[in-house]
């Protein structure tokens, strides 16, 4: 059940989003809003259209039908701007093995144009606790670090959008509880997020808003009302509903 | 523009350094070229066919087949780890990627040429010294053509099944005009003609760089986004 | 009519067009046989000549039509064009395929050779590749969208190869001279021969249409049934 819109510059705005691939329809139709510092989780089961859902959102997938609104103002593809607003913290790096920590994000930051590479460099390293890993190739790197330096990657242009596909995937539990940490600092830096993943267990304490998406849809949308049992319940029953 | 240029360098870096520490594509390339060259020594029969007739198609056979060992590289590498999502993420224009790319390529081709020619002109033994100033001018804008081309069918070619297949499927029809003109005015350097004859084919060479360079700037797009 | 009905009524009238065309090539076969007088140079076998042209002309327009429809669909994202542009792909290929077996075929009587790089079978060749690797590159992606976004791309650089393959091929025979015995005559055409080969570029030309009518029709009718099925899965 769409939720009414927020008001005329939310954060982050989506309106009547659509999206296939093929004759297969990813995205049926999603409307939500969220002020500036909210985070919303999005639990779905596999293949209800999360991941391309953050995709539209990063600006990677255009949406055939719909728009979605950063402070009011279209997201536009080909727009720099926009793109420098937005963070992405996937189960994939987007690193290169071959390179080293400290290569890896001296690249992103000329990317982005940033300033003052080498300072931003060490900082954003020490700020995920691989300062002294800096030299080496992330392709040496265990599970868990490479999750760091991927958070490192997404944060290093200071995104007030950071948008979370799956993150804790193949995380053991050491690199859990630490991302976990990190993401509670974003929300308490009053971020705007999106975390989206099939598992109920984790994200809903980040979060300030939940939405439960089958097939497409949010079956509901709406700030966090209830405990983990709670969700666990409607979340079984949206899912049950679609089989 | 200026940024334009700065991404596009960038990431030609990047893939640069990459290729440098890993060499595997790059090793590849020499070793193919050197020994396509001592196979094509010994399949000729040196009374009947003169080396310099021969020369200038081996020359480019060679040039070309080793480049595209090297040309799904590029996007290749982008494929571990999603990294080409962190490229498109960016504030960088997809153009900038195209041409970063197409760079990175250059140095790649250009490198194995620059190693492959001095080794033909030994075991071909073919006075390439007296016309080496229009002869790389001959290779340079040949090479642009092809590894323009290349660079977006590879675009296209890495993300299907066999890659390595299907890039020769898509590039080699589009080799025809620049090494067709390329070998003809290698043919004629090498004869020691005047390069009035081959006016018509230089210019052949450079309307099909000016041409399919901006289209395949303009097309990139396209098959980058979804 | 539901879109699937609409298809299969398109299908069905466009195989009543393939059938006519069929018989008017029956008739182009007679009419070139029996009622065109024989070339004095080249004889019998200068007849193959009414259906290599012909093939040829329907070569290239395919080639252009696919040129266009590839550059339509870039513009206006529109997944029947590219069904369309596929279509002519395939029809294409067809002809394409037969212009290169005529070739030889009116070649080796004449030359004794079945093949020399003359200049038109040269550039049909190299269409021929090009048109072999559109269809590859789309039997390689499985993604519609992706498909017909690759497609369109290779579509459109293909056209525009056309042209410089041509002057590569013109260049290269005017530095090796070749028999140009393979070419149309055209105004010096005498009155009969004439006529047969006019009238076999409308046969081939209706033949091409109808062919092109029919696997699009085709292609619509799969996409309006996958896209059936897939509703009935969501439901």
């Amino acid at each position: 059940m769409p939720a009414p819109l927020g008001g005329v510059r939310a954060a982050l705005a989506v309106r009547g989003l659509e999206r296939s691939f093929g004759h297969v329809r990813a995205l049926r139709g999603i409307d939500f809003a969220l002020d500036a510092g909210d985070s919303l989780a999005v639990f779905g089961p596999n293949g209800a259209g999360k991941t391309t859902l953050l995709r539209i959102l990063a600006g990677l997938l255009r949406p055939h039908r719909g728009e979605v609104l950063l402070d009011g103002s279209p997201l536009e593809r080909t727009d720099a701007a926009h793109r420098r607003r937005v963070g992405l913290i996937a189960h994939y790096s987007l690193l290169y093995d071959g390179l080293t920590a400290a290569e890896n994000l001296a690249f992103y930051a000329r990317l982005y144009g940033l300033r003052g590479r080498e300072t931003l460099v060490t900082r954003a390293l020490e700020s995920v606790g691989l300062a002294d890993r800096a030299g080496d190739a992330v392709g040496t790197f265990s599970r868990g670090m490479v999750q760091r330096m991927a958070i490192a990657r997404a944060l290093l242009h200071e995104p007030w959008i950071v948008l979370l596909d799956e993150p804790f995937s193949g995380l053991d539990q050491r690199a859990a509880v630490t991302l976990r940490e990190l993401l509670m600092r974003l929300r308490a830096e009053r971020r705007t997020m999106v975390l989206v993943t099939h598992n109920i267990d984790e994200g809903l304490e980040l979060a300030t808003h939940v939405a439960i998406q089958v097939a497409g849809r949010f079956a509901e949308f709406g700030p966090v009302a209830g405990d983990l049992a709670a969700y666990r319940g409607r979340y079984a029953e949206a899912t049950a509903s679609h089989g | 523009m200026g940024e334009l240029l700065r991404a596009a360098w960038a990431i030609a870096a990047k893939d640069v350094l990459l290729e440098f520490r890993s060499r595997t594509a790059f090793v590849s390339a020499l070793v193919f070229t050197a020994l396509v060259l001592a196979i094509f020594n010994f399949a000729r029969d040196p009374t009947a066919v003169s080396a310099v007739d021969l020369a200038p198609g081996i020359l480019w056979i060679t040039f070309t087949f080793a480049a595209m060992l090297g040309l799904n590289r590029a996007f290749g590498l982008e494929r571990e780890n999603r990294a080409l999502d962190g490229l498109l993420l960016s504030p960088v224009s997809r153009t900038a990627i195209y041409l970063g790319k197409v760079l990175a390529n250059l140095v790649f081709v250009g490198s194995v040429e620059a190693i492959a020619l001095p080794l033909f002109a030994l075991f071909f033994n073919v006075p390439i010294l007296p016309v080496l100033g229009p002869l790389v001018l001959v290779i340079a804008l040949a090479t642009v053509g092809f590894v323009a081309v290349g660079t977006l069918m590879s675009s296209m070619a890495v993300n299907t099944r066999l890659a390595e297949l299907m890039l020769p499927v898509l590039l080699l029809p589009f080799l025809v005009p620049p090494v067709t003109a390329a070998v003809q005015m290698t043919a004629r350097l090498f004869a020691g003609r005047p390069f009035s004859e081959v006016s018509a084919w230089l210019r052949l060479l450079v309307g099909y760089d000016i041409i399919f360079v901006a289209a395949c700037i303009l097309f990139f797009e396209s098959t980058i986004e979804e | 009519m539901t879109p699937i009905e609409a298809f299969e009524r398109a299908r069905r009238r466009s195989a009543v067009w393939i059938g006519v065309g069929l018989l008017l090539m029956a008739t182009v076969y007679v009419r070139a046989l029996v009622f065109t007088p024989v070339e004095a140079v080249q004889g019998p076998a200068q007849k193959i000549f009414y259906i290599h042209v012909p093939s040829a002309w329907v070569a290239f327009l395919a080639f252009g039509i696919l040129g266009v429809t590839s550059a339509f669909y870039l513009f206006l994202k529109d997944p029947r064009v590219d069904l369309f542009a596929a279509s002519t792909a395939e029809v294409g290929m067809v002809f394409t395929t037969a212009v290169l077996v005529t070739g030889p075929i009116w070649g080796k009587p004449i030359w004794g050779t079945w093949w020399t790089w003359d200049a038109r079978l040269t550039l049909t060749l190299f269409l021929w590749f090009v048109v072999l690797a559109y269809l590859v590159l789309r039997t390689a992606v499985h993604e519609p969208g992706q498909r017909a976004r690759y497609s369109s791309v290779l579509g459109i650089l293909g056209a525009l190869l056309v042209p410089f393959i041509h002057v590569s091929v013109y260049l290269f025979r005017t530095m090796h001279p070749m028999p140009v015995v393979l070419r149309p005559g055209k105004p010096t055409l005498p009155g009969a021969m004439l006529a047969t080969l006019l009238f076999s570029f409308a046969v081939f030309t209706l033949f091409f249409a109808a062919l092109l009518w029919h696997r699009y029709a085709l292609a619509r009718l799969a996409d309006a049934r996958a896209r059936a099925q897939a509703e009935r899965a969501d439901a």
